[in-house]
């Protein structure tokens, strides 16, 4: 879906991206991470064609990116805004319009994504006199009303009500269940994890890592386990695990395991089981933050 | 393009739609069909206070022939000049005109006043003792008053413009001047209203951080553009709405007030024509014939179209440089550090077009400053309805087209990256380095 190609970015004398390449599959979610400032926000812009790259490409669908894509990307800036005086109606077809859509498509739409949203009595209204969570949902709709094949949201989460976060990140993915594309960019890792299928992590306007998440985890995989068994007594000592940490339970006891020389699993599993009352066994996997923190302070 | 005009579209009605659009386009010609109605209202009623001068005329020549007006009465003082003085300061609009025995030679005269006296009132009683010692002595000397009027040389000049074509063609001088310096007044004013919207327009919406969202849609340069059309042609129907309300105002508003004052109109029109013989009244005649001829001579269409030229000329430049501004700041009062070099210029026109180019309008800074793009579009309406060589007007046309092309160029370079700058506060040097950034 879209292939970005050695980017360089440059600012005067700060250079902003830092030959960043990565491949975004059709269809995927993806994960747009980093901390604040390390270039995620200069990098969408050139995605939207806002600004263009001081060097490298980007490919859309294969072809170079060009100025007829622009209708065929949704983009949630990071600083939302609209304009605060124009009836929310009137704004919605304006700004499909301006993404390609006819009148009528474009007032169509509108009715079926304020309806849908439950919106419909907000037509006539100017997004001043709305609050702050109503204007997301107002922006989100405007996002996403031309159908775009890639949906890029920056920070999507930030401004919302619990309430609203869930039911747009229903339509989020639903809309990736139809075929579109989504790109999640923010520095707030742990709120995009369990959505994303694929990642790049950037770091000071350079890229540390990219892949799928399952095979990141797995090559990031620490062999900590979680153990939790009946009694209060230590788990017994063994070549074939370390004790991390103990705590007791109301229960009994939940320690963490660090499996040692490449012993499997089940090796320490039968080992245990003829010493304790098994309760559970969990794998710790490493959550992306834990991963980029790791990456971040190996590189210094 | 298409994006183009929908935002041309939406910049024009969201301000064509509001209140203080209609408010500003039907109060404007009011108000100045209430200026022009008051003061014709204020010439015809003369409504002012009464001014009662009591006089001591020592020579007693004068007091005889002052004539009163509805504005000022004379009367014999019936008291010795203390006691006149005393009373004075208890009254009000009372003076004391004390005339010596000599005034025929001294030409002078005291006037005590409970208040200051205002220039009218001085005025008025200096021409009218003026007047009756030039009768007097005339009469000491012999000579007939009515013989030596009808001597007096009336002389005036109809100054015909040879024009291009061979015919001559009746000029004033007064009227070019009153049309050069209305053109010029509403160019200057107009350059800052609708320039200033444009800075306010993109400040607005830099500051909702809707910039962001429209701009991964259309170019900078088409949201710039778009933005300065549509206001352009808010300016240009609000120009539209005021001639032809200020028409039928005028129209309306002369009936109306002839209607309403028959009397006070004629009974003065009566006395003047009484008054005057037949050789003034053909004199005014002739100057009204003359400004008939003169205001027939001036070429409306041309002068419109040059106004319109001027105006969207001027309009493009300057608010392409307001939006430049309006891009590197995060609100108005931020401005101010920017909008000096660009209003200087037009300030400075402005000035130059009242004092210098008024009286020389085809000098040599007239020249220079009519082909100046930043001062041309002021400093050629003053000039123009004198009239002013083809080749200079075109020069004049062209350098400002060339002027504004070069300035939206420059503008739109600092635009595109000023709006996405928040919370940083610009600096020249900024400015500049935006200016080189290469997309």
């Amino acid at each position: 879906m879209l292939e970005v190609k050695d980017i360089v970015k440059e600012y005067a004398k700060h250079r902003a991206l830092d030959g960043v390449s990565f491949s975004i599959s059709k269809g995927s979610i993806f994960g747009l991470l980093g901390p604040n400032g390390a270039g995620k926000t200069s990098l969408i812009r050139i995605i939207n064609q806002i600004t263009g790259p001081d060097e490298g490409q980007i490919f859309f669908d294969g072809e170079l990116l060009n100025e007829s894509h622009i209708s065929r990307i949704g983009y949630l800036p990071e600083e939302r805004g609209l304009y605060k005086k124009m009836m929310i109606g009137e704004q919605m077809i304006y700004l499909a319009q301006l993404k390609g859509l006819s009148k009528s498509q474009a007032l169509e739409r509108s009715k079926t994504w304020f309806e849908r949203m439950e919106m419909e009595t907000w037509w006539n209204k100017k997004i001043e006199d709305l609050s702050k969570g109503m204007q997301q949902k107002v922006q989100f709709v405007a996002t996403v009303i031309h159908e775009p094949e890639l949906i890029i949201l920056d920070e999507p989460f930030s401004g919302f009500d619990p309430v609203n976060v869930d039911i747009i990140k229903k339509e989020i993915l639903n809309l990736n269940k139809k075929g579109a594309t989504i790109i999640f960019s923010t520095h707030r890792m742990e709120s995009v994890e369990e959505l994303c299928d694929s990642i790049v992590l950037i770091n000071k306007s350079k890229k540390i890592l990219d892949g799928r998440v399952s095979e990141i985890k797995n090559s990031y995989r620490t062999h900590t386990f979680r153990v939790g068994y009946e009694g209060q007594q230590p788990l017994p000592a063994s070549p074939l695990f370390n004790v991390l940490s103990s705590t007791a339970t109301e229960s009994g006891t939940r320690a963490t395991i660090e499996v040692l020389n490449g012993a499997s699993i089940n090796q320490v599993l039968s080992h245990l089981i003829t010493q304790i009352e098994i309760q559970e066994l969990v794998e710790i996997m490493p959550s992306i933050h834990d991963i980029f923190v790791k990456q971040v302070t190996a590189n210094h | 393009m298409k994006k183009t005009f929908l935002i041309i579209g939406r910049e024009y009605l969201s301000r064509v739609k509001k209140k203080s659009f209609l408010l500003v386009t039907f109060l404007v010609p009011l108000l100045f069909l209430g200026m022009w109605g008051g003061a014709i209202a204020l010439s015809i009623q003369d409504t002012g206070t009464v001014s009662t001068i009591k006089v001591i005329d020592e020579s007693s020549l004068i007091l005889s022939k002052l004539e009163e007006s509805p504005s000022l009465k004379f009367e014999a003082a019936d008291l010795p000049a203390d006691e006149e003085k005393d009373r004075l300061k208890e009254s009000e609009n009372q003076h004391l005109l004390i005339i010596p025995a000599d005034i025929l030679e001294s030409e002078h005269m005291q006037l005590l006043s409970s208040q200051k006296a205002s220039l009218f009132v001085q005025k008025a009683i200096e021409d009218q003792v003026a007047d009756i010692i030039k009768e007097t002595r005339l009469t000491q000397a012999g000579i007939d008053i009515r013989t030596l009027e009808s001597m007096e040389p009336k002389v005036r000049i109809t100054s015909l413009e040879i024009t291009a074509a061979g015919e001559e063609q009746e000029s004033n001088a007064g009227i070019a001047m009153g049309i050069g310096l209305f053109a010029t007044f509403m160019i200057y004013l107009t350059l800052f209203i609708y320039g200033s919207q444009v800075m306010r327009g993109v400040i607005e919406e830099k500051n909702n951080r809707v910039v962001e969202v429209i701009i991964s849609s259309v170019k900078p340069f088409q949201l710039m553009m778009g933005k300065i059309l549509g206001i352009g042609l808010v300016g240009l129907t609000q120009f539209l709405l005021w001639i032809i309300l200020s028409g039928a105002l005028f129209t309306v508003g002369g009936i109306i007030l002839a209607d309403q004052m028959p009397d006070t109109f004629n009974a003065e029109q009566m006395s003047q024509m009484s008054s005057a013989d037949p050789a003034q009244e053909e004199m005014q005649n002739n100057i009204i014939q003359d400004i008939q001829g003169s205001l027939a001579g001036v070429d409306f269409p041309y002068l419109i179209a040059c106004f319109l030229f001027y105006f969207l000329g001027g309009y493009l430049l300057y608010s392409a440089l307001f939006a430049a501004v309006g891009s590197a700041v995060d609100n108005e009062t931020e401005s101010q550090q920017f909008m000096l070099p660009i209003t200087m210029p037009l300030i400075f026109t402005y000035i130059m077009a009242f004092s210098v180019l008024m009286k020389d309008p085809h000098g040599p800074i007239g020249f220079w400053l009519s082909m100046i793009p930043l001062t041309s579009p002021i400093a050629m309406m003053i000039r123009i309805p004198y009239g002013v060589p083809m080749w200079e007007l075109a020069l004049s046309m062209a350098l400002l087209v060339g002027g504004f092309l070069l300035t939206t160029w420059v503008a739109a370079r600092i635009y595109r990256v000023g709006i996405l700058m928040y919370g940083k506060k610009a600096s020249y040097k900024e400015l500049i380095k935006w200016f080189s950034y290469k997309r």
